[in-house]
C-alpha cells in the first residue's frame, strides 16, 4: 500500500506541482509553436507522452543497468540523446504508418520532438531525483507526459478565444502567448502547497 | 585584392552583427526559450549559461565545418546532436570541476544545452554549409546575442526581485530600511514569462518604428 501511495502522490506532484512546463520551463519550444489549434495540440502532446514514457523508462534501465555499474556516467548525455532520437524515429514511424493525416498536420514539428527540452530534461531529472525504483521511473515519465499534454490543451484552448480579443499589434503571437504563459504559471503555484 | 579582402571583411563584419540585433537568436528567431526563461533568475547563472552555450556553439561550428562533405543527409542531425552532446559534456564536466556551486544552481539546464535549438540551427543553417572561418564568426555573433539577451532579461529580474545587480545591492530594500519592496514573483516562473512576454512586444514596436521611419 505504501508504495502505492508513493506512485499516486508522485505522479500528481509531476502532473500538478512540478508541471515541466510552468515550473521547470521545458519544452516550451513546441508549446509556442503548436499550440494554437486545439486538435494538434492535443495530439503533439499525446506524442511527447508516449516518447517521455519510453525514454524516460529506457534511459532509466541504461543508466541504472550499464552506465553505473560500468562507471561509464561521462557518457551518459550522449546515450540519453541518442535513445531519444530513436524513440522519435520509432513514433514517426508509426504514425505515418497508422495516422496518415495526423502526420500530415505535424509536419516538422514530429522530428523536432528530439529537440524537445520537456524529454532530456526529464530523463536528467530523474536522473537528478535519484530515483531508485523503475516503477516510480515509469510512473513519473508517464506524469510528465501527461502534465505537458494538459498544459499544452488549456493554451491552445486560450488561444483559440484570444484570437476575439483585441491585443495591441506589437503584443500579438507569441509575447501575448508568453504573458498568458505567465499568468497560467501563476494559477498553478496555487498547487504547490499539495504536497510536502 | 585589396578590394576583394575589403568586401571579406565586411561579411564577417555582417555575419558577426547580424546574431546582435536582425537575427537576435531569442527575440527575433524565438529559439532557445527553455534556458532563457529558466536561467535568468539572477546575472551571474545567466552569464555562466551563455558562456557556456558560445564555447559549445563555436566548438561544434567548428566540427560540423570541418565535416560538413562527409555529412549523409539522412543522418545529418544524429551527427550534429552526437557532437553537440560531447561538448556540452565536456562544459558540464568543467563547470562541475572548477565553479562547482555555480554548477549546482543551474542544475540540469547545463546539459539541457544539447537541446537548445539555437546550436542545432546554427549548425544546419550555416555551419554545415559554409567554410571554417564563417562558421566560428557566425558562432560568436550568435553567442553573443544570446548571453546579452540572457543578462539583459537577467538584470530586470534580479534588480526588481532583490533590488541588487550582480549581487551588489542598488537599491534601498525596505527590510533593511529603504524604500524599495522586493518583487518576489520576478524570481519566479511568472516573472520569467511576463518579462520575456512584455520584452518581445518591445522588441516588436522598436522594429516597427524601424522600418517606418
Amino acid at each position: 500500500m505504501d508504495t502505492v501511495n508513493a506512485l499516486i502522490v508522485g505522479f500528481i506532484s509531476i502532473v500538478l506541482i512540478n508541471n515541466l512546463v510552468f515550473t521547470k520551463f521545458l519544452g516550451i519550444c513546441p508549446y509556442l509553436g503548436v499550440s494554437g489549434r486545439i486538435d494538434m495540440a492535443f495530439g503533439m502532446g499525446m506524442a511527447v507522452t508516449f516518447v517521455v514514457t519510453l525514454s524516460g523508462t529506457l534511459t532509466w534501465l541504461i543508466d541504472n543497468l550499464i552506465l553505473v555499474p560500468m562507471n561509464l556516467e561521462v557518457t551518459r548525455y550522449v546515450c540519453f540523446i541518442l535513445v531519444i532520437a530513436g524513440a522519435v524515429q520509432l513514433v514517426e514511424m508509426y504514425v505515418r504508418k497508422f495516422f496518415p493525416t495526423l502526420y500530415e498536420s505535424f509536419g516538422i514539428f514530429l522530428p523536432l520532438i528530439t529537440t524537445n527540452c520537456a524529454i532530456l530534461g526529464l530523463c536528467l531529472f530523474i536522473n537528478l531525483w535519484g530515483i531508485d525504483n523503475l516503477l516510480e521511473a515509469v510512473v513519473l515519465s508517464f506524469g510528465a507526459g501527461i502534465g505537458f499534454t494538459m498544459a499544452i490543451c488549456i493554451m491552445a484552448g486560450i488561444r483559440e478565444n484570444l484570437k476575439l480579443a483585441d491585443v495591441p499589434d506589437c503584443l500579438k503571437g507569441a509575447p501575448i502567448t508568453l504573458i498568458t504563459a505567465g499568468l497560467l504559471a501563476l494559477a498553478f503555484m496555487g498547487f504547490a502547497g499539495m504536497i510536502r | 585584392m585589396t578590394n576583394n579582402s575589403k568586401v571579406q571583411s565586411g561579411t564577417y563584419k555582417q555575419t558577426l552583427f547580424r546574431g546582435l540585433w536582425r537575427e537576435n537568436p531569442v527575440f527575433r528567431l524565438l529559439l532557445g526559450m527553455c534556458p532563457t526563461l529558466a536561467v535568468t533568475v539572477a546575472v551571474k547563472p545567466a552569464l555562466t549559461m551563455g558562456l557556456s552555450v558560445i564555447f559549445v556553439l563555436v566548438c561544434s561550428n567548428i566540427v560540423v565545418s570541418i565535416i560538413r562533405k562527409l555529412l549523409k543527409p539522412h543522418l545529418r542531425i544524429l551527427m550534429f546532436t552526437v557532437t553537440i552532446a560531447t561538448f556540452v559534456t565536456i562544459a558540464d564536466l568543467f563547470l562541475k570541476a572548477f565553479v562547482p556551486e555555480m554548477s549546482e544552481r543551474l542544475g540540469p539546464y547545463v546539459p539541457l544545452i544539447i537541446v537548445n535549438c539555437i546550436i542545432i540551427c546554427r549548425a544546419e543553417a550555416c555551419a554545415s554549409k559554409n567554410s571554417l572561418a564563417v562558421s566560428i564568426v557566425d558562432a560568436l555573433g550568435m553567442g553573443v546575442g544570446f548571453t546579452l539577451t540572457l543578462c539583459i532579461l537577467a538584470g530586470v529580474r534580479e534588480i526588481l526581485s532583490t533590488g541588487a545587480i550582480f549581487e551588489i545591492p542598488i537599491l534601498n530594500i525596505q527590510s533593511q530600511g529603504g524604500w524599495f519592496v522586493p518583487w518576489a514573483a520576478m524570481s519566479m516562473p511568472v516573472g520569467a514569462f511576463i518579462t520575456l512576454g512584455l520584452m518581445l512586444g518591445l522588441v516588436n514596436a522598436v522594429t516597427k518604428r524601424q522600418t517606418k521611419g
